[in-house]
């Protein structure tokens, strides 16, 4: 049964990373955003999960109903406010990115000096859902399940509601061409607004399921960010379901290479796939033609 | 950025202090100025907060209370602390402190956190003939550093004297039963290697065998693939050379898989009033790097006071060590003043009487203290090395954990 | 060459020499100051000379600069000093044909991502073989290089840099590489070896970087894979050229000055709220110097030359 619980502990790993990428997946793809202040705003959703619990006793799970909502609308106001100048102000595409990431550079810092001065730099840790559960024999925790089992619901949903309806239809309109978006009636702002709003609330569901089991302080918004940006490129930019791929084949990489190979090599590898799955497709897994 | 807490009773206790010394009295010095760079941001904001940062704070407001620093002449000065954030970056820590020393003119420093900070600041530290009492450095190759640099004093031995203390420790449980298979866990950095490479030596001195050896990068949180591996392996004994997260996390993962081991040690972390809070009952009987004295009523008095002015409990490792350099510094200023040369001759010469006993230094390195401790009753309790005295008995075998 | 073509490396190699004598007089902390600047100026001016015209922006300084440092901290004490900068300089050089090599086909954010994956992988790689051989992860570089001794190393490099990339703008090289940034497969068509021009200037570029490294290491006494291959390096040498514009020579160390002297005001007077401050000075640059220093000289430039002409013929 060894396989079974390497398979296993790799896939929940892997849940875990989509999940913490999937927010990230949808600012970049489709509101064009390289949101360098992502992990910032993960690790304040953690913050409050625990806050909720350690202070009211209330379970995560109902944060997610407060912390959702909440980083939507602050995400769409950064939008609206931040980063709407400089989308109208952009001349190229290239131009953008580089004004978002210096943007997001200087948003990374005001959120994480925030968290700094209300909580300082220690580390924060509770336990909420840690228990054994049995799944063909083998032994994982609740908390990490579920979290893996939610983002793999999520990204499914998302993709369902980007295809299916005609709020997803103009998304991914503004996605695929924002240039042309308005020509066919799309409020192209609106829509990346809304997409940036839908990518917050992701945002804030990871940071809150995460915090149920990971040790976090106000310093570590940052490898959340780029964990986020591998598993977001490899998958292809903008595809949600390949942010779930590629996610998922990092966390059994990483599970495979700790057991079989050397636990010291596990990152090692992780970047090396990352790389490697670049240089043979370089969009992604599931990213379109380089822009 | 200065800092004083100048509050009313440290105004009233100093004229008071000043009224009892009158036939001494002369026109008051200013403030003795301190200075120290620390990581308040970045990778290491996170040890620097937990165990450092509370101390000095604790330190000056206590000293200023009281009326200051006490000089050789009974006269007190005020400490008047001028403090930078180094961002958790080398370069950032030279800087500042260079600015420390050659800008504000401070009179003395105080020693960053961690040990890779600390070699950084080490030669600033040394060309300006400071005292650096370092208490968050742990690297094997101490006795060579200390002869570099005259003016640095180790507060931690090395990695192997630690594990020599555990390995001597496990030796002991033999005949109560202990089996002799280990599983082994490290961290992929300077402190996990080091340990675990004197690890592996300890234990084959002691004539227990490895069974699982396993190390992982640093920052890593899910531990599930090492700890079903141990749980399979079913050994007597797992021991982690690990860091505050992944100490949270190997134990969570262990409690989950039901790895039930007689001896279970994790490294820095465990001393964490964190790791009681959120282990609670299930921290019963889990060995970790540290350990104090807790019948000892200064040890007692130093939590509730760090409790009360800091707003939270001190680590019983790494926080009552820092705070031991700055009691050893403050009896060193006593005995000499704010002289730097005499300050190091001093401290390397005379032994001191802290919250973890008496310290003396040998060639500059502080040998004897604790190194293994275990959660016992809700208390982290000193076990090894026994030498030292006030250890306790370990609680063996290591109670499973409860259900959750 | 004529005598306007002068003009450029005389001014460098002036400045140069203003800026030698300062060791002589500036204290201490100053001379840490100039260290930090003179560093980040190399490095920027170094990354622009690749990233600035083609507009692929690397996210690999790090990388660079940590293989400089280890190799500093590997043969500082074997090899006499000065040979330790070539064998960086070449282990950079080699190490970065074999990347520019691998990324011909990426851009965009692709290329950005790939960069710092790269940076990550060695760094992961070096932490597993110096725990697999070394035995321990992190070395100690015990080489008395003195403070003033890194500024004039620095300070020489910086010259170099300087004058490498000011003739790469006039050469058939940096023309090919303005056309790469204008439109890649127009400049394919128009016959330019767009691989050899990538990868040459991204090779000269990383060579830069890695030599940096091996001057810093020994200020830090200690050097680990966390602080060699810090990925804030990356950040603060992109953000730094960026501000100060990466179109010109000139531009990244106009960013650089700025910057490096807004940390130090920030540092120095606010521990406790730098990184909120620091933000905020990042959002303000970002909403107000939309195209960097360089933007706004040239638009100080222009009013200028507008008001100068409209003296001139006041009938205009």
């Amino acid at each position: 049964m060894f396989l079974v619980d390497v398979i296993l502990s790799g896939l929940i790993l892997g849940g875990i990373y989509a999940l913490i990428a999937m927010g990230l997946s949808l600012q970049y793809g489709v509101a064009r955003i390289m949101n360098l202040a992502y992990g910032e705003f993960t690790i304040a959703a953690s913050f409050l999960a625990y806050v909720m619990f350690t202070v009211a006793g209330v379970s995560p799970i109902l944060a997610l109903a407060v912390a959702m909502p909440l980083s939507f609308a602050l995400n769409w106001a950064v939008y609206r406010v931040l980063m709407t100048p400089l989308v109208r102000r952009a001349k190229s595409p290239g131009a953008l990115e580089v004004d978002s990431i210096l943007a997001t550079f200087g948003l990374l810092f005001v959120v994480q000096g925030i968290l700094l001065m209300i909580f300082g730099g220690s580390y924060v840790s509770y336990s909420y859902l840690a228990v054994p559960v049995q799944i063909i024999g083998s032994t994982v925790a609740l908390n990490r399940l579920l979290a893996a089992g939610l983002a793999v619901a999520i990204a499914l949903a998302l993709t369902l509601f980007l295809m299916r309806t005609r709020i997803g239809t103009a998304i991914r309109a503004v996605s695929v061409n924002p240039a042309a978006a308005p020509l066919v009636g799309i409020d192209t702002t609106a829509y990346a607004a809304f997409a940036f709003g839908l990518g917050g609330a992701l945002v804030a569901a990871s940071g809150v399921l995460v915090s149920m089991f990971f040790t976090f302080n106000a310093a570590m918004g940052v490898v959340f960010t780029m964990k986020a940006l591998i598993v977001v490129i490899m998958g292809g930019v903008g595809n949600i379901f390949g942010a779930l791929v590629a996610g998922l084949i990092l966390g059994l990489a990483e599970a495979l290479t700790a057991a079989f190979l050397d636990g010291g090599l596990t990152l090692a590898v992780n970047f090396a796939l990352f790389l490697g799955i670049l240089l043979i497709r370089p969009t992604g897994l599931f990213g379109k033609a380089a822009r | 950025m200065r800092i004083t807490h100048p509050s009313r009773r440290a105004v009233v206790g100093g004229i008071a202090a000043a009224a009892l010394a009158a036939p001494q009295v002369r026109a008051q010095p200013g403030p003795v100025k301190i200075g120290f760079s620390i990581s308040k941001t970045g990778p290491n904001a996170g040890g620097a907060n937990v165990t450092t940062l509370p101390n000095y704070q604790l330190w000056l407001k206590e000293t200023n209370d009281a009326g200051g620093l006490r000089l050789p002449g009974g006269q007190r000065r005020a400490i008047e602390f001028v403090e930078y954030d180094d961002r958790s970056q080398s370069e950032e820590a030279v800087r500042n402190i260079e600015r420390l020393v050659n800008q504000d003119k401070v009179d003395l420093l105080l020693p960053p956190w961690g040990t890779a900070m600390n070699l950084a600041v080490a030669p600033s530290f040394n060309r300006g003939g400071f005292p650096h009492l370092a208490s968050t450095f742990f690297v094997e190759r101490q006795p060579e550093l200390v002869k570099r640099w005259n003016n640095m004093f180790l507060f931690l031995d090395r990695p192997s004297t630690a594990i020599t203390a555990l390995t001597d420790l496990l030796a002991t449980l033999k005949d109560k039963g202990l089996g002799n298979t280990v599983a082994l866990a490290s961290v992929q950095d300077q402190f996990g290697l080091e340990l675990v490479s004197a690890a592996r030596a300890g234990i084959a001195r002691a004539g227990f065998q490895i069974v699982m050896d396993r190390q992982y990068p640093p920052g890593t949180q899910d531990l599930a693939p090492i700890i079903s591996e141990a749980a399979r392996l079913k050994p007597d004994m797992f021991l982690a050379f690990s860091y505050p997260p992944d100490t949270l996390a190997l134990t969570e993962q262990a409690r989950i898989a039901g790895l039930n081991p007689k001896v279970f040690y994790t490294a820095v972390g465990t001393a964490f009033p964190l790791y009681k809070q959120r282990f609670g009952a299930n921290a019963e009987g889990v060995m970790g790097i540290g350990g104090v004295d807790v019948t000892n009523p200064r040890i007692k008095d130093y939590i509730e006071r760090h409790n009360r002015i800091v707003g939270r409990e001190p680590d019983r490792w790494a926080s009552t060590t820092t705070y031991s350099t700055l009691q050893v510094l403050t009896q060193a200023i006593e005995r000499v003043g704010i002289d730097k040369a005499a300050l190091v001759r001093d401290i390397g010469a005379n032994s001191f009487d802290t919250i973890l006993g008496p310290i003396k230094f040998v060639d500059n390195q502080r040998v004897d203290q604790w190194w293994v401790g275990q959660w016992q009753q809700g208390e982290f309790v000193a076990l090894a090395p026994t030498k030292v005295g006030g250890t306790k008995a370990p609680i063996f075998p290591k109670p499973a954990w409860p259900t959750a | 060459m004529n005598a306007k073509d002068w003009i450029v490396p005389l001014a460098i190699l002036a400045a140069a020499a203003v800026l030698a004598p300062l060791p002589l007089v500036a204290g201490s902390y100053w001379m840490a100051l100039l260290v930090n600047v003179l560093m980040y100026a190399v490095l920027a001016t170094a990354w622009a000379l690749f990233s600035g015209p083609t507009h692929y922006v690397s996210l690999a300084t790090a990388a660079f600069f940590g293989l400089g440092a280890y190799t500093m901290a590997f043969l500082g004490e074997k090899l006499p000093l000065a040979l330790v900068y070539p064998v960086a300089a070449l282990i950079g050089a080699v190490i970065a044909t074999i990347v520019g090599l691998s990324t011909l086909r990426l851009s965009g954010v692709y290329f950005v991502i790939f960069t710092f994956g790269l940076a990550e992988l060695v760094r992961q790689l070096v932490t597993w073989a110096e725990a697999k051989y070394g035995g321990t992860v992190g070395r100690f570089v015990f080489i008395d290089v003195t403070q003033q001794g890194i500024y004039w190393m620095l300070l020489g490099v910086l010259v170099l840099v300087l004058l490498t990339g000011f003739l790469i703008q006039r050469s058939r090289l940096g023309w090919a590489l303005k056309a790469i940034g204008e439109d890649e497969t127009v400049a394919r068509h128009a016959g330019i070896d767009t691989t050899v021009a990538k990868v040459a200037v991204f090779v000269i570029s990383a060579t830069f970087m890695t030599v940096v490294g091996a001057i810093m290491a020994p200020r830090w006494t200690y050097i680990d894979p966390s602080i060699a291959f810090n990925p804030i390096i990356s950040f603060q040498v992109l953000i730094m050229a960026l501000l100060g514009g990466a179109a010109r020579l000139y531009g990244p160390i106009l960013g650089v000055v700025p910057l490096a002297t807004l940390f130090e005001i920030l540092q120095a007077n606010f521990p406790n709220s730098f990184s909120i401050l620091l933000g905020l000075a990042f959002l303000v640059i970002v909403y107000f110097v939309p195209s960097g220093i360089v933007g706004l000289i040239d638009q100080g430039r222009d009013v200028l030359g507008r008001a100068g002409r409209r003296r001139a013929h006041p009938a205009e």
